[in-house]
C-alpha cells in the first residue's frame, strides 16, 4: 500500500504523465531499435556478396573484329555487344533527329571520342532483360538495322537506341576504356 | 462456431476419454471436420475444390521434400541433378513429374475454387476474412510456383527469373536496387538459384499456416451454399462426416483420375520444351512464356505498350498485372448486392460468364507471341477485366432486380419447409 502511494505521488499525477511512463517509452523504443537492427544483417545478406562484386572488369581483344561485325562478351555474367560499325551504319545513326527519340542520345554520346566506329553496349534489353538478336552472324537486326529483342519486340537502331516496342531506354553503355588500340577494358 | 444442434463429442474408449481430459485434440478434429460440424445440405460439386486444393498442397509438400533430398541448388549441377532424379533415383521420374504436374493441378483446382467464390458471392459478409486470406494464399502460391520453376535451371527457368525479377526493376528509383537485392547479383546466377531454393522450401509452410487461418475463418460462419441463403435450422444442414467426407472423397477420386492420367500419359503436355535446354545467359529463347497458370496475368502485363502520362509502359504493365490480383482484395466492397448467390442475379450471371470468357481470352493471348492480333486483343480483354471489377460489378449490384429467394435451404431442396411453416418468420 505504501509503495503505491509513493509511486503515485501528487507531483507525478498532476500533469497526467508519470516518470514511469517515460520508462515505458524508453524501454519499448530501445527494444524496437534492437529488433530493427537485427533486420539489417537479415536483409543485407541477400545483396550481392563480395565475390560477386569482385567481378568488376573484363578485358576484350577487339583486334579481329571487322567493320560490320559484332561479338558477344561477358560482363557481370551478362552479354556485352562489341560492334564495329560500318560508315553506312554511322551515317544512318547520325541522320536521325535525336529530339524525336524516346531516349534522346547521339551516337557521339554513346561512343568514345575518335572511336565512333566502336559501339559497346550491354546485350540486355532495357525492357525485361532478354538478349536482343543482331550481334551474331545472320541474326535478324530489326527494321532499324541494329538489334531486335524477340521477347516483346523491342527494336534498336544502329546506335542501339530504342526505336520501337516496350523498352524504355537505349541499350546501356557500360563504363569502359581503350587500354590500347585493340584491347577494351569494361568495368 | 458451430450450430446449436451440432453433435457433441462423447469419447467412449477409455484412452480417448483420458486424452480428451488432458488435450482435447480428438474433440477439436470432431468439431472441425467430424460429425460435430454441420454443413449446408445442398452443396454441389463446386464445393469440392477447397478440399482438392488442400490435397494438392499435401502432394506438393510431400513430393517437394523428397525431391529436395536429391536436388542440388547450384548452377553447376542443378540441371544435371534434376536429370539424375529422372534417371537414377528410384521412382524419381514419377516424383518429379508428380511435383511439376502437381503445380498445374493445384492452380486448376484453385481457379475453380476462386470462380466458385465469384459466382456464389462467397466473399460477401460475413465471409470477407476467408476471402482476403484466400487471395493472400493465391499470391503466395504464385511466388512459390515461380521460384520452383527456376530450380531446374533450364532456359525458361533462367529467363523467367530474369524477366520476373525485372518486373521489380520497373519501380521508379528503388527498382534496380531491389532487383539486384532479389538476385544477389546483376543477373540470375548461383546466388539467385540458391536463395530461390531456400524460399521455395519455406513458402509452402507459410501457405499451410494461412490455410489453417482460412479454414478457421470459414468455420466461424460456416460454408456458403448455392442458394446463398444462410443456415436457419437443423434441417438445413447435415453433419460434415460422413456426408461430406464421402462426397469430397468421391471428388478426390475423380481428381486423382485426371491427375494420374496427366502424370502417366502426358507429363510434359503442360510444360515448355525449352526448359529441357540448360540455362544459357548469352541466348534468350525466341519465344519465352511463363507457365500456363500465369498466362492471363502475363497478357495484362504485356498489354501496356505505350507510355501513359508520366508512367513508362513497363511500369504501367507491372502495376496493372499486380492490380489485376490485388483488386480481388476489394471485391467484398465492390459488389454491394445483398443477394449472395449468382443463381438469383440474372444480370450478374451474364457478366460473370463474360468475365470467365475474358480471362480465358487473356490466358490464350498470354501464351501467344507478343504480336498482332494478340496485343490488341489482350489490350481490350485487360480493359474489360478491370471494367468488370471497378464499373460493371458496382453498377450491376446497385441496379439489378434479383429473383425471389427461397425461404430456406430446406425449402430450396425439398420444395417445402414444414418446420419453418410451424414457426412462421417474416417473409424475405
Amino acid at each position: 500500500m505504501t509503495e503505491t502511494a509513493v509511486a503515485e505521488s501528487p507531483n507525478d499525477t498532476a500533469q497526467g504523465v508519470r516518470r514511469r511512463d517515460f520508462i515505458y517509452v524508453a524501454a519499448t523504443g530501445a527494444a524496437g531499435v534492437g529488433a530493427a537492427s537485427v533486420l539489417v544483417p537479415l536483409i543485407s545478406q541477400m545483396a550481392p556478396s563480395a565475390d560477386v562484386l569482385a567481378e568488376s572488369s573484363t578485358e576484350i581483344d577487339i583486334g579481329a573484329i571487322q567493320p560490320g561485325q559484332a561479338i558477344k562478351a561477358v560482363f557481370h555474367k551478362q552479354p556485352v555487344f562489341v560492334r564495329r560499325l560500318t560508315p553506312v551504319e554511322i551515317a544512318e545513326a547520325n541522320k536521325v533527329d535525336v529530339a524525336t527519340l524516346r531516349d534522346p542520345q547521339t551516337l557521339e554520346e554513346r561512343t568514345k571520342k575518335g572511336k565512333e566506329e566502336w559501339l559497346i553496349t550491354m546485350g540486355v534489353c532495357t525492357h525485361l532483360g532478354c538478349v536482343p538478336l543482331g550481334a551474331g552472324e545472320g541474326e535478324v537486326k530489326g527494321e532499324f538495322g541494329g538489334y531486335f529483342c524477340p521477347c516483346h519486340g523491342s527494336t534498336y537502331d544502329t546506335a542501339a537506341r530504342i526505336r520501337k516496342g516496350p523498352a524504355p531506354k537505349n541499350l546501356e553503355v557500360p563504363p569502359y576504356e581503350f587500354t590500347s588500340d585493340t584491347v577494351v577494358k569494361i568495368g | 462456431m458451430s450450430f446449436p444442434w451440432a453433435n457433441e463429442y462423447k469419447p467412449s474408449h477409455p484412452a480417448m476419454v483420458w486424452l480428451d481430459e488432458k488435450l482435447p485434440l480428438p474433440r477439436f478434429v470432431y468439431n472441425a471436420i467430424g460429425a460435430g460440424y454441420p454443413v449446408p445440405r445442398n452443396l454441389n460439386y463446386m464445393y469440392n475444390f477447397g478440399v482438392l486444393a488442400g490435397f494438392c498442397l499435401v502432394i506438393q509438400i510431400v513430393t517437394g521434400v523428397v525431391l529436395a533430398m536429391h536436388y542440388a541448388a547450384n548452377t553447376g549441377v542443378a540441371f544435371n541433378s534434376t536429370e539424375h532424379i529422372m534417371r537414377d533415383v528410384n521412382w524419381g521420374w514419377m516424383l518429379r513429374y508428380g511435383h511439376a504436374n502437381g503445380a498445374s493441378a493445384f492452380f486448376v483446382v484453385v481457379y475453380f475454387h476462386i470462380f466458385r467464390g465469384f459466382f456464389y458471392g462467397s466473399y460477401k459478409a460475413p465471409r470477407e476474412m476467408i476471402w482476403l486470406l484466400g487471395v493472400a494464399i493465391f499470391l503466395l502460391m504464385m511466388a512459390t510456383a515461380f521460384m520452383g520453376y527456376v530450380l531446374p535451371w533450364g532456359q525458361m527457368s533462367y529467363w523467367g527469373a530474369k524477366v520476373i525479377t525485372g518486373l521489380f526493376g520497373a519501380i521508379p528509383l528503388v527498382g534496380e536496387p531491389i532487383q539486384t537485392w532479389l538476385l544477389g547479383g546483376f543477373a540470375p546466377d548461383n546466388a539467385a538459384l540458391n536463395r530461390f531454393f531456400s524460399l521455395h522450401f519455406l513458402l509452402p509452410f507459410v501457405i499451410l499456416g494461412v490455410v489453417i487461418l482460412h479454414i478457421w475463418a470459414l468455420h466461424i460462419p460456416g460454408s456458403t451454399n448455392p442458394t446463398g441463403v444462410e443456415v436457419k435450422q437443423e434441417s438445413d444442414t447435415v453433419p460434415f462426416h460422413p456426408y461430406y467426407t464421402a462426397k469430397d472423397g468421391f471428388g478426390l477420386g475423380v481428381f486423382l483420375f485426371f491427375y494420374c492420367a496427366m502424370l502417366f500419359f502426358a507429363p510434359n503436355a503442360l510444360g515448355h520444351p525449352d526448359n529441357y535446354i540448360p540455362a544459357n545467359p548469352m541466348q534468350t529463347p525466341a519465344h519465352i512464356v511463363p507457365e500456363w497458370y500465369f498466362w492471363p496475368f502475363y497478357a495484362i502485363l504485356r498489354a501496356f505498350t505505350q507510355n501513359f502520362l508520366f508512367f513508362p509502359a513497363k511500369l504501367m504493365g507491372v502495376l496493372a498485372m499486380f492490380s489485376s490480383i490485388l483488386v480481388w482484395f476489394l471485391l467484398p466492397w465492390l459488389d454491394k448486392s445483398p443477394v449472395r448467390s449468382g443463381h438469383f442475379r440474372p444480370t450478374f450471371k451474364k457478366f460473370f460468364w463474360l468475365l470467365v470468357i475474358d480471362v480465358a481470352v487473356l490466358g490464350y493471348c498470354g501464351g501467344s507471341p507478343a504480336e498482332e492480333p494478340y496485343v490488341i486483343i489482350s489490350q481490350i480483354a485487360a480493359l474489360y477485366y478491370f471494367a468488370h471489377f471497378f464499373i460493371i460489378l458496382p453498377l450491376v449490384s446497385m441496379t439489378e432486380k434479383p429473383l425471389p429467394l427461397p425461404f430456406s435451404i430446406t425449402e430450396a431442396v425439398l420444395g417445402a419447409d414444414e418446420a419453418a411453416a410451424l414457426n412462421p418468420a417474416p417473409a424475405e
